[in-house]
């Protein structure tokens, strides 16, 4: 039986995979799946890796699906946060290779689907909000968001004192924040595929 | 930690950025302040946001599948086979045992590698590192050596030891899940050293001890004393 999904909240998908509907699991992963690995990819830097970071997102995603409708947050955040914190325990092992750009990984080629100008939009949007913090709070955000460094580690790196680094996460991530909350509205529902 | 202090750290945490023992603490007190729990909240969509400043590749479209067959292998995941262990830093202990997850599942990979069946090696290994990845998995400590059970909510069990001696020649270990007294055997290895990670062969259900013996090879039964066990 096919069902169109599509109209339907992250939320309330999340929902039906609380009741072990795997359609309900498969439209989540076609909404998140590529930003997931997206994201896994360009924190731990191996694809093979990154594949077995979303997998095991979105199995958790598939386990625990009860506890998180008791909670009542937002599906994306909870999904894209398994995916982060996964990354990150991995990549804080492997100290060499952090940080440095992601070579090639660039997919711009291609034709957009609407998926894809989706992405783009989205993507437009967080860097327009990066762009207006002052350099140092978006260097700590994106260290240590991107790059999985913890604060001390980041104060050893920018030979920073630790309290530098907690205010100007702090204060960085606030603002972002705001920013993001401001242009928030014309994106928390995606297009329709009808 | 106090309020402020902890205040402080919100940010770092939906950043995954706290060091370990920042985090435990800062979770400890998380969980009986809902004031924080709402700021974290939002840090944390915020944070989310940031995985949208990424242009990648899609991903192969082979792990689509894969997920929902694992998925559908897990089914049913409404009814929890377990009760959750009410833990006080649930939360810390699931990030280190995530943690603990992906590296053993790497280390155990490259374990898989040395044995005769790629494909038994590689459905072990998937089981492994499922259990160990399961947030909700109970971790009960072990007496007798260094180590934890470690039981999914499926009652899927991983047994993790540290510092066991290899098994001597021609010996192997042997898991058993003892219920009511009565031993079944639960897997075989004969790997020790710094850590060792084995799944085992069978469900542990609420009640059960698991015993590890030394054997001269897999028997039905136990001949030797457990050298170490765990208790559900």
């Amino acid at each position: 039986m096919i069902r169109d999904l599509a109209h339907l909240s992250d939320e309330a998908l999340v929902a039906l995979v609380a009741r072990s509907d795997e359609t309900a699991l498969a439209e989540l992963y076609d909404r998140f799946g590529r930003v997931a690995y997206g994201l896994a990819l360009r924190i731990v830097r191996d694809p093979t890796l990154a594949e077995d970071v979303v997998q095991e997102a979105f199995l958790s995603v598939w386990r625990s699906a009860g506890r998180f409708v008791a909670e009542r947050g937002k599906a994306s955040t909870w999904l894209l946060t398994l995916v982060h914190r996964r990354a990150v325990d991995l990549v804080r092992r492997e100290e060499p290779r952090r940080g440095e750009p992601l070579e090639a990984a660039a997919a711009g080629a291609g034709k957009a689907t609407d998926d894809e100008v989706w992405l783009r939009l989205r993507r437009a949007q967080v860097q327009e909000a990066l762009q207006q913090l002052p350099d140092q709070q978006r260097e700590a955000l994106e260290l240590a968001y991107y790059g999985g460094f913890s604060q001390s580690e980041l104060a050893d790196r920018l030979g920073l004192p630790l309290g530098t680094i907690k205010s100007r996460m702090f204060t960085g991530l606030a603002r972002l924040r705001e920013l993001l909350t401001e242009t928030e509205d014309p994106w928390t529902t995606r297009p329709s595929e009808s | 930690m106090d309020h402020e202090t902890v205040r402080e750290l919100t940010a770092a945490y939906a950043l995954d950025a706290l060091d370990r023992d920042d985090e435990r603490e800062f979770e400890e007190h998380l969980a009986h302040c809902a004031d924080c729990r709402e700021e974290v909240a939002a840090f944390q969509d915020a944070a989310a946001l940031l995985a949208y400043d990424v242009e990648t590749p899609p991903p192969p479209p082979a792990l689509r599948e894969r997920i929902l067959q694992q998925a559908r292998s897990e089914r049913p995941n409404v009814v929890p086979l377990r009760r959750r262990w009410a833990l006080p830093a649930a939360a810390g202990l699931a990030a280190a045992a995530a943690c603990a997850a992906i590296g053993l599942g790497l280390w155990a990979a490259s374990l898989s590698d040395k044995l005769d069946s790629e494909r038994a090696a590689r459905g072990d290994r998937e089981r492994l590192v499922a259990v160990l990845a399961d947030l909700d998995a109970t971790r009960i400590p072990v007496s007798g050596a260094e180590g934890t059970l470690v039981i999914a909510r499926t009652g899927e069990a991983a047994l993790l030891v540290t510092g066991l001696e290899p098994a001597p020649r021609d010996m192997v270990y042997e898991a058993w899940v003892i219920e009511e007294g009565k031993p079944t055997p639960a897997g075989t290895f004969a790997s020790g050293g710094e850590r060792t990670a084995v799944v085992l062969t069978r469900p542990v259900p609420e009640g059960a001890v698991v015993a590890v013996t030394l054997e001269p090879g897999p028997v039905e039964q136990p001949t030797g004393e457990p050298l170490f066990s765990a208790t559900v």
